[in-house]
């Protein structure tokens, strides 16, 4: 295991979530340092959206703490946090899907200061996704999968965050479109966006990946550099189950 | 309750009567058809497109103002699956801040409709903090008997100020007929529809063309992905319930040039709101203007071809097999 980086941009310090009697996070530590993406690896159930919704003000931990830039924003409400520069993309992207695209883009810049800059942020999504563009009066609820996807990531783009992170964003959509997912995350990546990502397809987050934590059953397991995980069998067949392992853990 | 209902209905039908006599209303309230009647012994059969016209014309107005205080209704019902039994009581306390700013304050339209709007918005945002809020995510159960026990509240505290005598506004605060080529219009009336038609549409526009109305939409639809966003659901759950009372407020407001009204006039309201909102669809607003223009013109018609006492059995029966066959309205889901 190697130490977390210097300084991080969020620390995640023995996460615990309760949903009354139920325990969906018992003890997740992570660190995330700027300009670093960082994956968060593990099976259905093992805490990964729990951890992330906690992060984003979803739900409220119950023990531990989670610093942002040196402030505890834990139980912080969702609309407080992304002011502060985190913008989750949920599971099942979560459009608005009454709305047009553009309105959905709009509600992303919700939480930004500065106005003006909205227009700004606009264009920059429609550069990065020329799709969305084409599609900017049409209806949500009218776009593909991978539309969708390029929509949910927009949205989150247009809150201007220093961190973004994602939820399964790969979930449910056809392999081209992960490619083309994942082209676009590492060009974010490269003009320096942090990125948290919560990913079941394990080889896609690891070649993406700087740095991995493993889940199971709501604990933090295992951490280490992306490339360490990705060349360890042992570690594969037990945690993540991949590539034709017989006995994978599912 | 039986001490109220008893007296009630046939203080009104008289008052009313005495009302439409003072007001030579073209076309009341509840006093269409009669007119209409007395239309065909004045000029003959060969006024019976002109009588038709003006029943219709006079549905049409009426089912404008059942449209404004029925999108408040089916905003709150779709946004936050909370069915407001005390929204027929928002639309009587309309009327009752007409009756005050009129009487007490000598004011005109002009300073009655907005006052009604202001004091409705305001209260719906305290009943949000005050009751909703804490009943949201409660049990079906509880959020049915708190709206109920809101309504009874506000009808009582309304006797209790106001005494169960029916009001009515002077009759010369909105003066005049309006003869569009024979079919006859009471300014009140024009006035109460023509406002009603155009807040109607507004409240739609509100929703669909700004940014505020998006966020609104927004918590509607996810409300947890709206707070993802940076939106705070409660004041757009607060924003909703102002708004849904204010346009509850000014239809009643609009209403009492016209209709004369006691504390327990908000029933027949809740009703036929209960009626637009399922026949429009929950939560749409063009759905819940198409229902309401509807139902106030089916009242007009039936009330003419069946007598005044069956004009609600029509609708109802009409309600009843239309939810039969499409029970997700006439015109689908949220807005």
């Amino acid at each position: 295991m190697s130490p977390p980086p210097p300084a991080p941009l969020l620390d995640v310090r023995h996460l615990e979530v309760r949903y009354g009697d139920l325990v969906g996070v018992a003890d997740v530590s992570l660190a995330v340092g700027a300009g670093q993406v960082v994956a968060l690896l593990g099976s259905n159930g093992a805490g990964k959206t729990t951890t992330l919704n906690a992060i984003a003000g979803l739900v409220r931990p119950s023990g531990g703490a989670i610093l942002w830039r040196g402030e505890a924003i834990g139980g912080l409400p969702a609309y407080a946090i992304v002011g502060r520069g985190l913008a989750l993309s949920p599971e099942g992207w979560r459009l608005f899907v009454g709305q047009t695209v553009e309105q959905n883009l709009r509600l992303g810049a919700t939480a930004l200061a500065d106005r003006q800059r909205v227009p700004e942020l606009l264009e920059r999504v429609f550069a990065i996704f020329p799709r969305l563009a084409e599609r900017r009066r049409q209806s949500a609820g009218t776009l593909s999968g991978g539309e969708r996807q390029m929509l949910a990531l927009g949205r989150a783009l247009m809150s201007e965050p220093k961190l973004l992170m994602l939820d399964e964003p790969s979930l449910g959509l056809a392999p081209a479109v992960v490619e083309t997912l994942y082209d676009t995350l590492w060009r974010l990546h490269g003009e320096g966006l942090t990125i948290l990502l919560a990913e079941q397809s394990v080889p896609l987050a690891l070649e993406i990946a700087d740095h991995a934590y493993v889940l199971q059953t709501g604990r933090t397991v295992l951490d280490g550099p992306a490339r360490a995980l990705e060349d360890d069998p042992e570690v594969q067949r037990i945690y993540l189950g991949i590539r034709g392992e017989a006995a994978a853990s599912r | 309750m039986s001490k109220r209902l008893a007296p009630a209905p046939t203080l009104s039908r008289k008052r009313e009567r005495e009302v439409c006599k003072v007001l030579a209303c073209g076309n009341g309230f509840r006093r269409s058809s009669e007119q209409g009647k007395g239309g065909i012994f004045r000029s003959g059969l060969a006024a019976y497109p002109v009588i038709l016209l003006q029943i219709i014309a006079g549905g049409l107005l009426l089912g404008a103002v059942y449209a404004l205080f029925s999108a408040g209704l089916s905003l709150i019902w779709g946004m936050m699956n909370v069915i407001n039994f005390a929204h027929g009581e928002f639309v009587m306390i309309g009327m009752y801040v007409a009756f005050l700013v009129v009487t007490a304050l000598n004011g005109g339209p002009v300073a009655f409709a907005p006052a009604a709007a202001a004091f409705l918005f305001l209260l719906g945002v305290v009943v949000y903090f005050g009751l909703i809020r804490h009943i949201i995510r409660g049990p079906m159960i509880a959020q049915i008997l708190s709206t109920f026990g809101l309504a009874l509240l506000l009808r009582y505290v309304t006797f209790w100020l106001f005494s169960a005598n029916f009001r009515t506004l002077p009759d010369n605060l909105i003066p005049g007929t309006v003869d569009l080529g024979g079919v006859l219009l009471g300014m009140p009336q024009l006035v109460a529809g023509g406002a009603a038609f155009v807040l109607t549409i507004g409240a739609h526009l509100l929703l669909t063309r700004t940014a505020l109305g998006s966020r609104l939409l927004a918590v509607a639809e996810d409300r947890s992905a709206a707070m993802l966003m940076g939106i705070r659901p409660d004041r757009m759950q607060a924003l909703a319930w102002g708004l849904s009372a204010a346009g509850a407020g000014i239809a009643g407001a609009l209403i009492a040039t016209f209709y004369p009204f006691s504390p327990g006039v908000g029933e027949t309201f809740a009703l036929t709101a209960f009626v637009v909102v399922a026949l429009g669809g929950f939560g749409s607003i063009p759905g819940a203007l198409v229902a309401g223009l509807l139902i106030g013109v089916i009242q007009s018609l039936s009330a003419y071809a069946f007598g005044p006492v069956y004009k609600d059995v029509v609708v109802y029966a009409l309600f009843v097999a239309i939810l039969w066959v499409r029970p997700q309205g006439l015109m689908g889901k949220l807005v």
